[in-house]
């Protein structure tokens, strides 16, 4: 199996700029605020492109790529 | 209210404990090790914090990623409003939590050791201070308190290590959680204070313990904390604090991060962190408190939401904006009366602001809010326009 990648937004460093979401529209919506609401699970590969400008192109480098984990309860 | 184990031994009330008395009501100090993590995951003990982890797990973490530096954290912020336990504790039994916290720190093969004191909490700190003027050279040396201001989120565990590490009580990124990369980057166990004075018991005996710490809140006769034995139904502990000093309309079980339960059903639930677990609620930090059925149930939910709103500590949008829009909408409900846009608001927002913080504060107060919603769900769909009574 190919490497899987998820989008997480640092909810600290992200100040709503909302450029994610119109580059990925496809897996970034904005919510009540302007803040991103990422559709959870693995980036299928052909929007792989995108999601990589939407981490790029942050201003202030907020939002990135992760290898794809399986949950389990971790303690805090 | 038989056989306290942390609040054996003098009054409460006679104050700070010394350690003479202390050695000689509970003997020395065991050892730490891997066999008091191994008793610690057998008894099943739980923190007393509020997230009700597995202790003896969280310890095997942090034990495994130590490398000999590790560091712990007693976690004495005690800023749940009601919550008094933490205090009576540190201000009562200061060296049970000592103990504790050195066979945590012996555990886990940590050089350092942290009381972490919310600094309103002048009788505690005094306490504890004075406590560990009593202990050896050694102890003396590893342990230094840190006094949290007191704000709500001061006393989440990425919280603690933040004004640590960097003299700002307020949340960071996890990951890394503390456990992996806590203060100075070394792996870090932080500890509710009772959680700690359990251990400080479990060490010593080989056995479970089998008491709670329970505050009773609101509207009892005489509120206060009580020890009662896991299990004990919790009309039982509101008897101890007096009984109900009026009809009841309903009881919030685990504080402001818990649940809104009918009387009906409140006064035979077990004080049982694993029990409750079960029936989906939890004892989180033991807070019971019994809302009167004089109060209207909607002012009291919105009031709590608003102080929940204004604790949040502004760095995340979705939860410093999304919290204050559900306060507002609240109290719009309060004030000017249902609106069908406002209740779909609410569970939209809710929607949209759980799990969205770099902490969990978001997610505590959407799930007081969903629980109220669920239990005062009439309330909210016919209250009357009423003029909040200005202070
Ligand atoms: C917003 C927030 C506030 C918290 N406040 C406290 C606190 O005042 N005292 C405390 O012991 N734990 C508090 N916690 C829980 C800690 O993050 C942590 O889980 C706990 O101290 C671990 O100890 P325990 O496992 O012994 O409960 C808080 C958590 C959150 C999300
Ligand atoms: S989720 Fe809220 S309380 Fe937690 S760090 Fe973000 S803004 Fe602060």
């Amino acid at each position: 199996m190919t490497k899987q990648f998820e989008l997480v937004v640092d909810r600290i460093k992200c100040d709503g700029r909302g450029l994610c979401a119109e580059i990925l529209p496809e897996r970034i919506r904005l919510d009540s605020w302007g803040y991103p609401i990422v559709a959870p699970g693995p980036i299928p590969e052909h929007l792989m492109g995108l999601a990589a400008r939407a981490v790029d192109d942050c201003p202030v480098l907020a939002i990135a790529l992760r290898r794809a984990q399986v949950q389990k309860q971790r303690p805090k | 209210m038989s056989a306290p184990q942390l609040l054996a031994g003098p009054d409460p009330s006679r104050g700070s404990e010394r350690r003479a008395e202390h050695v000689a009501r509970l003997g020395p100090l065991p050892k730490g090790g891997h066999a008091l993590i191994e008793l610690l995951v057998r008894t099943g003990l739980t923190g007393r914090g509020g997230a009700g982890f597995p202790v003896g797990l969280k310890w095997r973490a942090v034990a495994a990623a130590s490398h000999g530096s590790a560091v712990v954290i007693a976690n004495g912020a005690e800023g749940e409003p009601h919550s008094r336990k933490d205090r009576l504790l540190m201000t009562s039994r200061p060296h049970l939590i000592l103990d504790g916290a050195m066979l945590a720190a012996a555990s886990v093969n940590a050089k350092q050791v942290v009381l972490y004191i919310g600094e309103e909490h002048h009788a505690a700190m005094r306490s504890m201070s004075g406590a560990l003027t009593e202990r050896t050279e050694h102890e003396r040396r590893m342990v230094r308190i840190v006094a949290a201001p007191p704000r709500y989120v001061a006393g989440d565990s990425s919280a603690t290590v933040h004004l640590v590490d960097a003299g700002i009580a307020t949340p960071t990124t996890t990951p890394p959680s503390p456990r992996d990369r806590g203060v100075g980057g070394a792996a870090t166990l932080v500890q509710n204070v009772e959680t700690l004075a359990h251990v400080a018991v479990i060490a010593r005996t080989g056995i479970a313990t089998d008491t709670v710490l329970i505050t009773v809140a609101g509207g009892v006769r005489a509120p206060g904390v009580f020890e009662v034995n896991v299990g004990t139904p919790l009309g039982g502990a509101v008897q101890l604090a007096g009984g109900a000093s009026e009809p009841v309309r309903a009881v919030l079980v685990g504080g402001y991060f818990g649940q809104w339960v009918e009387p009906a059903e409140a006064w035979s639930l077990p004080l049982d962190p694993h029990a409750l677990r079960a029936r989906g609620l939890s004892l989180g930090c033991g807070v019971i408190g019994l809302v009167p059925a004089s109060h209207c149930a909607v002012c009291e939910v919105a009031g709590i939401m608003r102080y929940l709103a204004s604790e949040s500590s502004a760095q995340c949008g979705p939860c410093f904006f999304g919290l204050r829009a559900l306060a507002d909408a609240c109290t719009r409900i309060a004030e000017r009366g249902t609106d069908p846009g406002d209740l779909q608001r609410l569970q939209r927002w809710s929607a949209e602001v759980q799990g969205r913080g770099a902490c969990k504060h978001p997610d505590g107060v959407v799930m007081f809010l969903q629980s109220a919603m669920k239990t005062f769900g009439d309330d909210f769909a016919h209250h009357p326009a009423h003029i909040r009574r200005s202070a």
